[in-house]
Formats: structure tokens, C-alpha cells, sequence
């Protein structure tokens, strides 16, 4: 190792204050974690790749088909995690079992949804969860072939992942004629290089194929044309590694330890104004007040002002609304926001929703990938009428302004970037517009301190 | 011109996906690029145009689509600091600001050594960790308060003989 390197190290993540804690509940991903123990001996002693031999009929039992896993699944009630929550087990009976050509299997690890770092620390720490995850579904879908996309922004993660998976192949899980079966499948990483926008499928598929990453408009869908325009199936990273569990333990066992159309554990990154920011494995359906108290509370001396549930794109929830609220798909999307990726940022009574507000709106405009007009001029437009409200420059009929723009994005792009941008506008003013409007009457900055 | 070394980091991504489809590589073979020269010249993208068989143009396309790809040789240490609003929350924008000041530069801007460059940059994927810097595009720093920052500005500055 360089100097410049053992310097660099020194600084490096170690996952104590991040996942190697005691306030998960139930967990299933991260359960027994400690850094030292990613690798594929560790893996195993802790019953990985045990649902595989179960699915391929070598572990003395007679073996699942295709269909019963994605039974399975379906019964697991497993939702999305990478933002839409769209039924696991459905989406994987969209695939064109039959179909003769090539298909693909493809894990969306492109996490760069503002507040999110929970798929970092899997892959991280567990990486060989996501790859039995993996293996699992290609069998269901018959699918011979595989991409795992990671954020090029965590590239010793990605290193860590190409560790991996040569640990896989060399154990004969993944490969040609996995564990002396007919079933094969071949695995490899891919990294992205600083676009948040290929964090949309579409766009990951396009960067997959050596492209800019723009989003393609839908339909087609990718699962009758994906990858090189095959058939091809995209999940997150934390779904996949729900799998294992859930084929290790039944559909009803998973969906019991959530709520009902709200099955399994959740990984949320708590990230902001709270004392301990981390990720918080839990069952779907704990109230918000109990995640909040895992993260440590509020800061000292601090209350809470608002959250935003869901990554940086779901719209924000003041305190009142969102201490009523449980974490699931369903009584956040009640309060009038989105579970999306389960990054909860936390703000408190000191912040400005209009400062706050304005750095989102900046990242918005920055990522636009160009491609539909409402997004790309509408994006950099909400950006400086913030940025003047913020500056003590607001005008008369500004909010109204900012609302009929983010009502002109939102619905009419090609990918969900542009309601993206639109929603958190939208809710800011809705939930604090009295914030709004008094720096627009008195061109100056009212938050007792800046963000 | 490029190296049988780097080559053959080139031929073990190709390898990854169809006979038909090397372009899939170009995201990782500008990286190595970049990391082996510190940006990706005109003259890189034309090599590696070359080698996956695509026009150079659409080399170039990628190169300038992706924010983490360098167009212009940087400082021998890149440093991205997330101002993004989880960092925000817990001080991204002032370790950005303390670099600034240490480094005597403003963010975009490379200090006239060449040993730093110092750019903002979007979400790194590492929010529970703010502050949060990226080094080098390979290397991500945690918990950057202002000593942790100061130690690793001096530190690689001792390393470099400064």
C-alpha cells in the first residue's frame, strides 16, 4: 500500500455506527454482521446459499419449480425496494418464461437517491446475499444472465462485490451447471460513474449498453425489451437479498413478520438531525416514532420539523403528520408522500424548508438529463426562483409560479425525474408556505440558523 | 497510446458481456483510463474507440454525460465533498468550505501545486456517514469533520514531499 493510500484508509467507513449495531429489529439482511464477515465461509455458516440447494433439489429434498418460487414470492407479499414498491413476485411473472432467445437479469445497485446508503452496506457487508437473491430469481425467470449495476461513486464496493462473485464461481453457485444441476447462470458487476439518473432503469439499461444513460420511454417494458433489447428483468439490490430469506422460510412467514401488502423488514437510512444516522433494519409497519428512537431521537436540544420519508423525491411530511404515520408502503402513501427507497431525512426546528428546498431543487436541475423540455427547463427554472426567494428577491405570485411549473413537469416527461423534482416543490409549499411567503415579504432569511 | 497492462484490464471487462456488445465496456475502460492518467483525453477516447469498436464520438458522448469523468487533468488528488441536503443537514457544505480555506482555492478550482483539485459534487450513496468525501473516484472518506480533513490534507501533503 502507497503512503497516500494508508493515509486515504484511515478515513474509510468501518459500518459500526452505520450497520453493526443492536437497533435492528428482526433483521434479515444485516443480522450477524460485523464487517470481518462478508465473505462466502461466513456466508454459509450463517445458512446462505442454503435456498438455493433448496430450489435446485440438493440439500435431499425434491426441489422447487420455477412456478412455486415465484409462488413463493408472491406470497412473501415482497414489494420493491428501490423506490416503486411494485410486487416482487409479479413483476417476475411478467418475464417471457417460454421465450426462446437470450434474457437478462439485472440489480439496480445504482443507489444515489439523495439519503440513501442502505444497498452500500449490503453489498458491502453481505454481498453474497444479493447474489443467492440473484441466482434465485434467474431460476424462476430461466434466465442465464446476469448484471449487478453499482454507483460508481462506491467503487470499493464494487471491488468488494467483483470479490464476491469470483468467491460464487469458484464454489460452483454460480456458473455452468450450478451445484451439478442443468441450471446455469453466469453473474458480473458493472459500475456507473456519477449520473443519478441511471438509477432509472431504463437509463441503467441504456448505460449498460455503453450509452449516455437518457431514459427510454415506456412502454415497451424491459421485460419484453430490456437489455440489447431482450426480455429482462430489473430489481433492487435489498430486494434481492430478501429472497434467501423468504425461500428459506416461506411467503407467510415473510409477510407475517411485516403488515398485510406490507411484507418483510425494511432497511431505512436515517440520515440528518437525528443523534445516531445509520441504517435501521425493521418490519414494514413500525412506527415512524420507533425508527426515529433507534436513530437516537432528535438532535439534543433540537425538535423535529419534518421529515422526508422516502429519499429526496418524496414529498416531505411535517412533524405532526409523520409521528402518526407507521413505515410501510401504505400509511405513508396515506399522509400524502412515498416510501420510495426508505431514506428518512431528518430535519429539525432550526431549518429552513426554503434553504433546504433550494439545495434539492439545485440537484434536480443538475441530473436532468436533458431529454424532455418540462424537466430539463422546468428543473433549472423552479432552481432560480428559489434561489432568489432564498435570496431575499422573491416576488409576488412566485409560489404560484413554482407550483404552475412543477404542475407542467410533473406527468409529462419520459421517467419520474421530472415528478421528482415536482413533488418536493409542491409539498414545501403546501406544508410551509407561511415559511415561503414571509421571505418573500421580508427579503431575508427567517430560519433561526442556516441549513 | 496505451499499455499491454491496461489492455488487459480493457479484455477482462469486455469479457463481462456478448461478443456483440464490447461498447457495454466503455463506462469501465474510461475509468481505468482515467485512473491510470488522471482525465480521459481526446486521445484515450480514440484508443478505447478503437478497442470496443465504436466511433469515437460516442466515446465521447459517455465521457461527457457522466459527472465523475474527468475532461481537463486535475490535481494529483481529486476531492469531491456531497453538499447534497442529507450532507447538508450534518456540515457537507462546511467541510467543503473548511477545504476551501485550507486548500486557498474555491470549489472547481486546482491549487497551484497541482496536488488538489476541489469540486462539490451530488450524492455519494453514503449519507449516515456525512460528511462524506470521495477521493480519487475510488475512495470514499467518512465522518470528515474539520480535523479529520486537515489530517488528511496534511498528510497527503507530507506524503508528497510538501
Amino acid at each position: 500500500m502507497t503512503t497516500a493510500a494508508r493515509i486515504l484508509s484511515q478515513f474509510q467507513a468501518t459500518g459500526v455506527q452505520t450497520c453493526f449495531h443492536d437497533r435492528h429489529i428482526n433483521p434479515q439482511i444485516y443480522v450477524g454482521l460485523n464487517g470481518n464477515n462478508w465473505s462466502i465461509k461466513d456466508y454459509e455458516a450463517r445458512g446462505g446459499y442454503q435456498a438455493l440447494r433448496r430450489i435446485l433439489g440438493k440439500d435431499g429434498e425434491e426441489g422447487l419449480t420455477q412456478d412455486q418460487v415465484i409462488a413463493t414470492v408472491k406470497e412473501s407479499g415482497l414489494r420493491g425496494r428501490g423506490g416503486a414498491g411494485f410486487p416482487t413476485g409479479l413483476k417476475w411473472s411478467f418475464m417471457p418464461r417460454s421465450f426462446p432467445g437470450q434474457k437478462y437479469l439485472v440489480c439496480n445497485s445504482d443507489e444515489g437517491e439523495p439519503g440513501t446508503c442502505k444497498d452500500r452496506d449490503i453489498l458491502q457487508f453481505n454481498p453474497h446475499i444479493v447474489i443467492e437473491g440473484m441466482i434465485i430469481a434467474a431460476y424462476a425467470m430461466g434466465i442465464s444472465v446476469g448484471y449487478n449495476y453499482i454507483h460508481g461513486e462506491i467503487f470499493q464496493t464494487y471491488e468488494r462485490f467483483e470479490a464476491a462473485l469470483e468467491e460464487a464461481r469458484a464454489a460452483g453457485y454460480l456458473g455452468d451447471n450450478i451445484l451439478g444441476s442443468s441450471f446455469s447462470f453466469q453473474l458480473h458487476a458493472a459500475h456507473g460513474f456519477g449520473a443519478y439518473i441511471c438509477g432509472e432503469e431504463t437509463a441503467l439499461l441504456e448505460s449498460l449498453e455503453g450509452k449516455k444513460g437518457q431514459p427510454r420511454f415506456k412502454p415497451p417494458f424491459p421485460a419484453s425489451f430490456g437489455l440489447y433489447g431482450k426480455p429482462t428483468t430489473i430489481n433492487n439490490t435489498e430486494t434481492f437479498a430478501a429472497v434467501p430469506w423468504i425461500i428459506r422460510n416461506g411467503g407467510a412467514a415473510y409477510l407475517e413478520c411485516g403488515k398485510p401488502n406490507n411484507g418483510g423488514t425494511k432497511i431505512f437510512s436515517v440520515s440528518g438531525d437525528v443523534e445516531k444516522p445509520g441504517n435501521y433494519e425493521v418490519p414494514l409497519g413500525t412506527p415512524f416514532a420507533k425508527l426515529l428512537e433507534l436513530a437516537g431521537g432528535v438532535r439534543k436540544g433540537r425538535q423535529l420539523k419534518a421529515v422526508i420519508p422516502g429519499g429526496s423525491s418524496a414529498p416531505v411530511l411535517p412533524a405532526s403528520v409523520i409521528m402518526e404515520c407507521t413505515m410501510d408502503y401504505d400509511s405513508i402513501a396515506k399522509a400524502g408522500s412515498m416510501l420510495g427507497s426508505g431514506a428518512v431525512i431528518v430535519m429539525d426546528d432550526s431549518r429552513s424548508m426554503v434553504e433546504s428546498l433550494l439545495r434539492l431543487s439545485y440537484f434536480y436541475s443538475h441530473e436532468s438529463c436533458g431529454q424532455c423540455t418540462p424537466c430539463r427547463e422546468g428543473t433549472g427554472w423552479m432552481w432560480r426562483v428559489i434561489d432568489r426567494i432564498q435570496h431575499g428577491q422573491g416576488r409576488e405570485g412566485d409560489l404560484d409560479l413554482l407550483n404552475s411549473v412543477a404542475d407542467n413537469i410533473q406527468g409529462r416527461t419520459i421517467c419520474a425525474l421530472g415528478d421528482a423534482a415536482a413533488m418536493p416543490v409542491r409539498a414545501m409549499i403546501k406544508h410551509f408556505r407561511p415559511e415561503f411567503e414571509a421571505l418573500i415579504r421580508n427579503k431575508a432569511p427567517q430560519a433561526a440558523t442556516s441549513v | 497510446m496505451i499499455t499491454e497492462a491496461t489492455k488487459a484490464r480493457f479484455a477482462r471487462e469486455v469479457a463481462k458481456y456478448p461478443a456483440d456488445q464490447k461498447q457495454s465496456a466503455v463506462m469501465a475502460c474510461l475509468s481505468i483510463v482515467q485512473q491510470e492518467q488522471g482525465y480521459v483525453s481526446a486521445e484515450s477516447e480514440a484508443v478505447i474507440a478503437d478497442y470496443l469498436g465504436m466511433a469515437q464520438i460516442a466515446v465521447h458522448e459517455v465521457t461527457t454525460f457522466y459527472n465523475m469523468y474527468n475532461q481537463q487533468p486535475v490535481g494529483k488528488y481529486k476531492l469531491n465533498v456531497c453538499t447534497n441536503l442529507p450532507c447538508q443537514l450534518r456540515d457537507g457544505q462546511k467541510a467543503l468550505h473548511h477545504l476551501e480555506k485550507k486548500l486557498g482555492v474555491s470549489m472547481g478550482e486546482t491549487t497551484p501545486d497541482g496536488l488538489f483539485t476541489l469540486q462539490q459534487c451530488e450524492c455519494l450513496g453514503a449519507c449516515a456517514d456525512a460528511p462524506v468525501m470521495l477521493v480519487n473516484d475510488r475512495t470514499m472518506c467518512s465522518f470528515m469533520d474539520n480535523d479529520k480533513l486537515d489530517q488528511l490534507v496534511d498528510g497527503l501533503r507530507a506524503a508528497e514531499g510538501q
